[in-house]
């Protein structure tokens, strides 16, 4: 069965890929170890100011005169009543910041303003929940590549795991780059690029899988590159939907959502490269060929009809 | 036949969407903007008549409703908007004073039909829906503190029942206990039998200055089981607690070794809900003082109900209220007011070996209260708060002992019914095993809420209208059916949701969104499979049948992988990580039913059975 369609070369760029892959890795660690992610008030912590007003706040106003005093990171919200406001930035504690904030607020404003409550959150929620995300998030990488192996073979699941902590650290990079905050809806973000990235190197890894065993060809380069060709269309017409959804939710989702969409753009973006290029290439330099994949003695059917 | 199902297979589908279509109507009814009431305590009953009060007081106020609703004693009044709501709560809260819990809430419109099948709404979490959220610290250093203050008694009672002289039984400042006896011989012989019958202890043996001692401290595996087991019994009491509240979706869960994480999705009223959840009691049983009792060993408590009211009991505390299993209120055969009360085995074997030699005494049974004030004072020029945590006790009843007590007896000589009923709700629910002090809370306005989750929505309509359109503009017919699917799957997703009840948080927006993604992924191989295969000759349904055939495997491994992920995170994540799993994990199974079969279903009836000239993909 001859092939109409002509085998692009991926693997030909291969070695410029690794180096693009290097450098991005290169960056992203880079930033990561000496500038980190700039954790939002979710991991951080931070200060809680309660305000009684006489008559309903306006919230709106509340922001910009924060905001016009210097404050950072501030979120206003009613509390209990329309009269009652919950601030909550942060400001590294100080007992007389909800003095100086209450005076920011009075100044405009002709009601009379009153202070309730000025305290600290702790950090130590988000720690615990750092470690024992961090813990599932490892036990889960530990069991997806118990799985490949099982299923395909070891060499599949390093370059699995490989690229996939390759798209999240590329990630993570680029939110520590910009200087992004890094909140919840981030980190939802990260765990579904995951999702994305895994089910995207699965696809190409079966296509490998079935075209080792199918084509009877000793050259795992030329293997990988028709095995890419043939998913090509695929990965392109998926990633391109996803990104239809995701574009989406970044120009209408509004500021809250904007972070988790900005995450999941870069992630899409990476994880497609990824999956064409790095764990086919991590798998070609642990030498993949298809003696790993030793036919099983029983053909599926559809093998059988072929030539 | 190539690519027919058998009427027995449409027909199942068929059931399972409809199904998925019913369990999924009931989010297409918002909630109601509503205040619920109930009673701070048993005596205070929502009854109609009040809730006609309330009525009358709302119209006076021009204040609309939807509404009243009366159900086991507590009150639902339904509202239009938030506003009304804002203003009615304020209406009622001064109307009622503070025997009620007024507190702002949001009401399921479900119709009857609908919640008799057991379908509901989908529950939106704190992120999107608004809501409080504490953090609880258990005092676990008080929790050993009580625990020792048991075993003093217990020690005592066991010296005297061996007849071994002790002079005294204290705690020392450094947490443990001492006994001192006059002689060393008292002191070996006390030292094995307290060896034998508490293995937890850590015995040593001192002498000062012509006094022996025997010095008890705790092992550490003890000192452990007695916080772990504080932090459990306050977890089940704060769930009791949370219960009453009738928040639709509450989460009470332990983090860390100390601490419990408390979550009410919708009630938007925070104080009222700390002042039910932060209410900390427990209850002590103790003995009345002989009239001879020194100062030393006997204290003067005040009654709860009669201020002014005296009575002395004795120092030593035969069980807490932890040691009760069950408690019921009744009465007795000449229609006096009791409690009915079953301890557990340790606390039964106290009562029993205490109350022998003490019949025809009384007993008391003291409310203790555990609370704190913040003080806020200068130290060198800067201010600071402090937390002062004090202990408020008081006498619930004080009754006499007719018969030796095992680990079921009654508590008689009650007041009233409603403090027999109310005494046995304290000893039910209502005592925690340690202290709880609120460390973190805060508060998530509804508003904020409703704006997220509606852009939300939005942008995810909008994003998905984008894929329907471009998967028929690639794949036509195909892509057209692959579309019926993809918004099945989103019904089924929120079918099974709602039916799990389980709460959707924005990671499980997320979750959502990769869903679609996979299930848009899932047809797009099986598309191109066919494609590959018409290109290369095979005749039409050939192709369709190994289109799906071959894209089958490359879904399964894709799909299990991801499920496998999507399992541990659930398994081992808190809060947002389980969110995204729980939405991801229903998402996957939901999405290679439909993109799998019913895709499938789809393309058999449109092309089945017959002879194809030309496909249109």
């Amino acid at each position: 069965m001859a092939k109409q369609n002509k085998i692009i070369n991926f693997m030909g760029l291969g070695k410029i890929a690794f180096v693009l892959s290097a450098l991005l890795l290169l960056i992203s660690l880079g930033s990561l170890a000496t500038q980190g992610l700039k954790f939002g008030l979710d991991f951080t912590g931070g200060s809680l100011v309660e305000v009684g007003y006489e008559q309903d706040a306006d919230l709106g106003k509340i922001r910009q005169l924060l905001a016009e005093a210097g404050y950072e990171d501030v979120t206003v919200q009613n509390f209990g009543a329309a009269t009652d406001v919950l601030i909550r930035m942060g400001e590294t504690h100080d007992p007389k910041l909800g003095d100086t904030v209450l005076a920011t607020l009075q100044a405009g404003e002709s009601q009379k303003l009153e202070l309730r409550r000025n305290e600290y959150v702790g950090a130590q929620v988000g720690e615990e929940l750092r470690e024992q995300g961090g813990l599932g998030m490892l036990m889960a990488l530990f069991m997806i590549m118990v799985y490949i192996a099982f299923r395909f073979q070891f060499k599949f699941s390093v370059g699995s795991v490989l690229a996939l902590a390759h798209d999240v650290i590329i990630t993570l990079g680029f939110f520590s780059v910009l200087g992004i905050e890094f909140d919840l809806t981030v980190l939802a973000a990260v765990l579904a690029v995951i999702g994305y990235s895994l089910n995207d190197t699965i696809v190409v890894f079966d296509r490998i899988r079935e075209n080792f065993r199918l084509l009877r060809k000793e050259d795992s380069v030329e293997v990988i590159n028709i095995s890419l060709t043939q998913t090509l269309s695929r990965t392109l017409m998926t990633s391109f939907t996803t990104l239809l959804v995701v574009l989406a939710l970044a120009i209408f989702g509004g500021e809250t959502i904007h972070g988790f969409a900005l995450a999941l753009l870069v992630g899409i973006v990476v994880g497609t490269y990824s999956s064409i290029y790095v764990a086919a290439n991590v798998m070609l330099l642990l030498g993949v060929s298809r003696d790993d994949l030793i036919p099983p003695p029983k053909e599926d059917d559809v093998v059988d009809e072929l030539p | 036949m190539l690519n027919r199902y058998p009427l027995w297979k449409n027909l199942l589908i068929l059931l399972l969407l409809a199904l998925g279509l019913l369990y999924a109507a009931p989010n297409l009814y918002p909630d109601d903007y509503a205040i619920q009431l109930s009673g701070t305590r048993e005596a205070y009953q929502v009854d109609e008549p009040l809730l006609e009060r309330i009525s009358t007081v709302l119209e006076r106020e021009g204040i609309s409703n939807k509404g009243t609703e009366l159900e086991n004693g507590s009150g639902l009044v339904r509202f239009a908007d938030g506003e009304s709501q804002l203003r009615a709560k304020a209406a009622i809260a001064g109307l009622l004073g503070d025997q009620y819990v007024v507190a702002m809430n949001l009401a399921p419109t479900t119709p009857d039909w609908l919640s008799n099948l057991g379908a509901g709404p989908m529950k939106l979490g704190l992120d999107l829906r608004g809501g409080v959220h504490f953090l609880l610290e258990v005092d676990t250093v008080q929790a050993v503190a009580q625990r020792l203050d048991v075993y003093v008694s217990e020690i005592k009672t066991k010296l005297r029942q061996d007849k071994l002289r002790y002079r005294l039984v204290d705690h020392r400042s450094d947490g443990s206990l001492e006994v001192k006896f006059a002689d060393e011989a008292t002191r070996d012989e006390a030292h094995s039998l307290l060896r034998k019958d508490y293995p937890e202890f850590l015995l040593s043996d001192e002498t000062v200055d012509g006094a022996f001692f025997v010095v008890i401290s705790l092992t550490e595996q003890t000192v452990r089981d007695i916080e772990d087991y504080a932090v459990k019994q306050n977890l089940t009491t704060l769930r009791n607690r949370v219960n009453e509240l009738g928040v639709a979706e509450p989460l009470v869960q332990r983090q860390g070794r100390n601490r419990i994480v408390v979550q009410l999705p919708g009630v938007q009223d925070a104080a009222a809900a700390k002042r039910i959840i932060g209410k900390t009691a427990n209850l002590e049983f103790r003995l009345e003082a002989t009239p001879q009792a020194s100062a030393g060993t006997s204290e003067t408590y005040e009654f709860r109900s009669q201020p002014g009211r005296n009575a002395t009991i004795e120092r030593d505390i035969i069980i807490t209220g932890s040691s009760v299993a069950n408690a019921q209120a009744a009465f007795d055969e000449n229609g006096q007011p009791q409690v009915s009360i079953t301890l557990d085995a340790k606390g039964g074997q106290m009562m029993g070996r205490v109350t022998r030699n003490a019949i025809q005494r009384r007993m008391a049974v003291l409310f203790v209260e555990y609370k704190s004030r913040t003080l806020t004072e200068t130290v060198d020029g800067v201010v600071q708060e402090r937390r002062i945590p004090y202990v408020e006790k008081k006498i619930i009843s004080l009754a006499t002992i007719q018969s030796v007590l095992g680990s079921q007896f009654r508590i008689t000589g009650l007041e009233s019914a409603t403090e027999s009923s109310e005494l046995a709700l304290l000893l039910r629910a209502g005592a925690l095993a340690a202290p709880i002090y609120f460390v973190e809370e805060r508060s998530i306005g509804p508003s904020l809420g409703a704006e997220n989750i509606e852009l939300g929505v939005m942008s995810v309509k909008i994003g998905f209208a984008l894929v329907l359109i471009f998967m028929v503009l690639y794949y036509r017919v195909f892509g057209m059916l692959a579309n019926i699917a993809l918004t099945l799957n989103l019904v089924l997703l929120v079918a099974v949701m709602s039916l799990l009840s389980a709460t959707l948080t924005l990671p499980g927006i997320a979750g959502i969104v990769l869903t679609v993604g996979m299930a848009v992924d899932a047809n797009v191989l099986i598309f191109s499979r066919i494609r590959e295969e018409l290109k290369n000759g095979v005749p039409g349904q050939s192709a369709i049948n190994a289109g799906f055939g071959r894209a089958f495997t490359t879904i399964l491994d894709a799909n299990v992988t991801t499920l496998i992920a999507a399992l541990i995170l659930f398994a081992m994540g808190t809060g947002p990580v389980k969110g995204f799993a729980v939405t991801l994990s229903v998402g996957i199974v939901t999405s290679m039913f439909t993109a799998i079969v019913v895709t499938r279903a789809l393309v058999n009836l449109t092309y089945g059975g017959r002879k194809l000239n030309r496909l249109a993909l």
